[in-house]
């Protein structure tokens, strides 16, 4: 093949690259404009197309502000998202710095273990923990607590791996420092160790809280009437009476997405700068 | 602090995913191979039978325990979860045992044995008393054998199931085949994405890898909205392939609630899992590297296949594995739209925890797409390592 062919070859490939970042991002940008049409269609009507004030509207977005079934999904998510974050950063902090002293016993099967929900097909985990908590034993079927633990279980990986990542760049003289300094291990934790990590400990919480925010498999399969979440709400309203008002939530949820981005980005490229200075 | 105190600290988090997880997985094992139902709500007939050589009709006093176990069982409303069980095992028992129980009182016969065959004939055949004989055995191998299609005869002889009820090995292949390909359609999409983004320059490879993150942190739920949305009849592509004259207003594509909105959906869905750990290992290839191939004659086709993809085959590795992992299991988006042809195992095991209720095939079903997993895990660590798996 001459230098055209290669070049011919080179634009192809350019194209067929643009179109596949148009496949992974075009949908979300349809979505965007129809959530304010004023009539409850999927479609792009002619009078949008046309920019017409009047084929747009607010009121997909009214009905969701007025909806308590709605209210109740926002809460849910918040409620047991942050739960379980809470849970999963903790014990997931934990366990990162103790796996990080080169001494540790086990460490790849610990870690294989510790990993392990990340890397277990959901549908599997949905329906152990469905029989395990219908269990008349166990009843914790159904309820919060169920769902908060299974989401936190789920999260924890995350947590382990990014708090281990900025673990690796923490330097351990600090430590001695602070020791020899006088400060016991609790203060040596709070005051050194965590201000220094927590750009990997926010992060991880960042990602369990997307982890439990996005999950709807362990709630649809465990969850009841009560525990219905924003994606279990979603869920429903896709398979029951589809109608614009999830397109005003997905909306939402884009922009909700958007921000956390930022933030985990913002945070990494801090953990990135401070191991420069190190 | 002492290394044995900082590894008590991990102890919490493995603890807590041994019970919120391990033991949870056990008992699905469990109850894949496990169902007391019967043997609990029957004991002495459960008993009796267990002795019962198969060969003839069982004795009177058998009879005459079934009976007044079946009334018991009427009382405290156990009934009918025997009648199902049973009719697992032969269809045609539930009706059978459930009438049985109700008229068994009111029945005017000289003994038991005459009263059962009066309220039904089949009484007086073996094929009823094997599957009751069956049906209180607390071990079986039937829900693993229904997820293979075979079917285990009441007089424990293993047969292949009638054409029209063979479903689960198709789904097996199924769902296999469609992970297959949607892995492949990944890489085929996202290798040169990756590449792109890591060959960009600062900027536009900062705009790049935006817009590969937010919709990896955009809910699954959004973006298979986002799907129907546009793969619809009355939908965007639809309405854009009529606007250029490329199908008639009135024969508009099928592309969703079908296996075209599964593939497509799911494509797109795990296109970021193939992207970012390709980008993470193409970033640390070194650029002189094909620029050396190509100094010493390589054309570009050979400095790109000779050089710079066995340098990116970890990135690869990672990426096939997790989309490969995360489809085999996917739920959600097959069952939003893949219609009836779209639907994966897991659509199947979903169906038998919800609505036929029957847990021992959804647990049976569910851990021979575990064992599949754990397989292809092992195959993974010999051939190429997980240590060696990137995540970015």
């Amino acid at each position: 093949m001459n230098m055209m062919g290669w070049r011919t070859l080179k634009g192809a490939i350019g194209i067929f690259t643009a179109f596949g970042f148009l496949f992974l991002i075009g949908p979300l940008f349809v979505i965007v404009p129809l959530s304010f049409n004023a009539e409850p269609y999927f479609t792009f009507r002619p009078e949008m197309l046309m920019l017409e004030p009047e084929a747009f509207s607010l009121r997909w977005y009214e009905t969701l502000f007025n909806d308590e079934e709605w209210h109740r999904a926002l809460f849910n998510s918040f409620f047991i998202g942050i739960c379980a974050t809470i849970l999963a950063t903790t014990l997931g902090t934990l366990a990162a710095i103790s796996l990080n002293h080169s001494n540790f016993p086990a460490r790849r099967t610990v870690m294989a273990l510790l990993i392990s929900p990340m890397v277990t097909p959901i549908v599997i985990v949905g329906v152990s923990v469905f029989f395990f908590y219908s269990l008349p034993f166990i009843g914790l079927s159904q309820t919060y607590l169920g769902i908060i633990l299974s989401h936190a279980m789920l999260g924890a990986p995350f947590v382990v791996i990014t708090v281990t990542a900025t673990l690796a760049g923490f330097n351990q003289t600090l430590m001695h420092a602070a020791s020899s300094l006088g400060a016991n291990a609790w203060t040596r934790f709070r005051r050194v160790q965590l201000p220094l990590i927590s750009p990997g400990v926010i992060t991880g919480g960042l990602f369990a809280f997307a982890t439990s925010f996005d999950e709807v498999v362990v709630v649809l399969f465990m969850g009841g009437l009560e525990q219905r979440t924003l994606p279990r709400q979603m869920w429903s309203g896709i398979r029951e009476e589809i109608n614009p008002t999830i397109l005003a939530v997905a909306t939402l949820l884009i922009i909700f997405a958007v921000l956390v981005l930022f933030t985990v980005e913002w945070l990494r490229a801090r953990t990135a700068k401070q191991l420069q200075h190190q | 602090m002492g290394a044995f105190k900082a590894s008590w600290l991990a102890l919490p988090l493995v603890g807590f995913i041994i019970v919120t997880l391990l033991v949870p997985i056990f008992s699905l094992i469990r109850l894949s191979v496990y169902d007391s139902t019967v043997a609990d709500a029957l004991p002495k007939t459960a008993e009796t039978l267990q002795a019962w050589q198969g060969t003839e009709i069982p004795s009177i006093t058998t009879f005459e325990i079934l009976g007044e176990e079946l009334t018991t069982a009427r009382e405290t409303r156990e009934l009918g979860r025997i009648a199902s069980r049973v009719n697992r095992v032969l269809s045609g028992s539930r009706s059978l045992i459930s009438k049985t129980a109700r008229r068994l009182a009111r029945e005017d016969a000289p003994d038991v044995r005459s009263a059962f065959i009066a309220i039904d004939e089949d009484w007086g055949q073996l094929e009823i008393w094997h599957a009751l004989q069956q049906a209180t055995k607390t071990f079986s191998s039937r829900n693993f054998l229904q997820a293979i299609d075979l079917g285990l005869m009441p007089d424990g002889s293993i047969e292949q199931m009638p054409e029209t009820q063979r479903v689960y090995v198709t789904l097996f292949i199924r769902t296999l085949g469609v992970s297959i390909a949607v892995t492949l359609l990944c890489f085929l999409i996202g290798y040169p994405m990756a590449y792109a983004m890591a060959h960009a320059g600062p900027g536009w490879a900062r705009v790049l890898l935006v817009l590969v993150l937010i919709p990896f942190w955009t809910s699954l739920l959004v973006r298979t909205t986002s799907w129907i949305v546009i793969l619809q009849q009355q939908g965007v592509l639809n309405d854009i392939f009529v606007f250029l004259g490329l199908v008639g207003d009135d024969n508009r594509l099928t592309m969703v609630h079908n296996m075209t909105g599964t593939l497509v959906a799911m494509t797109q869905v795990l296109l970021p899992f193939m992207i970012l750990p390709l980008y993470s290992v193409m970033t640390n290839i070194p650029r002189d590297l094909t620029k050396a191939a190509s100094s010493l004659g390589a054309n570009p086709y050979q400095a790109f296949v000779r050089v710079y993809l066995p340098n990116s085959l970890p990135g690869v590795a990672a990426g096939g594995l997790l989309v490969f992992i995360l489809s085999i299991g996917y739920y959600i988006t097959p069952a939003l739209v893949g219609g009836s042809k779209g639907q994966l195992i897991s659509n199947l095991i979903a169906y038998h925890l919800q609505t036929s209720l029957n847990w021992g095939l959804a647990a049976a079903l569910s851990v021979i797409l575990l064992a599949g997993v754990i397989l292809l895990y092992i195959v993974y660590d010999r051939f190429i390592g997980i240590d060696r798996m990137k995540l970015g």
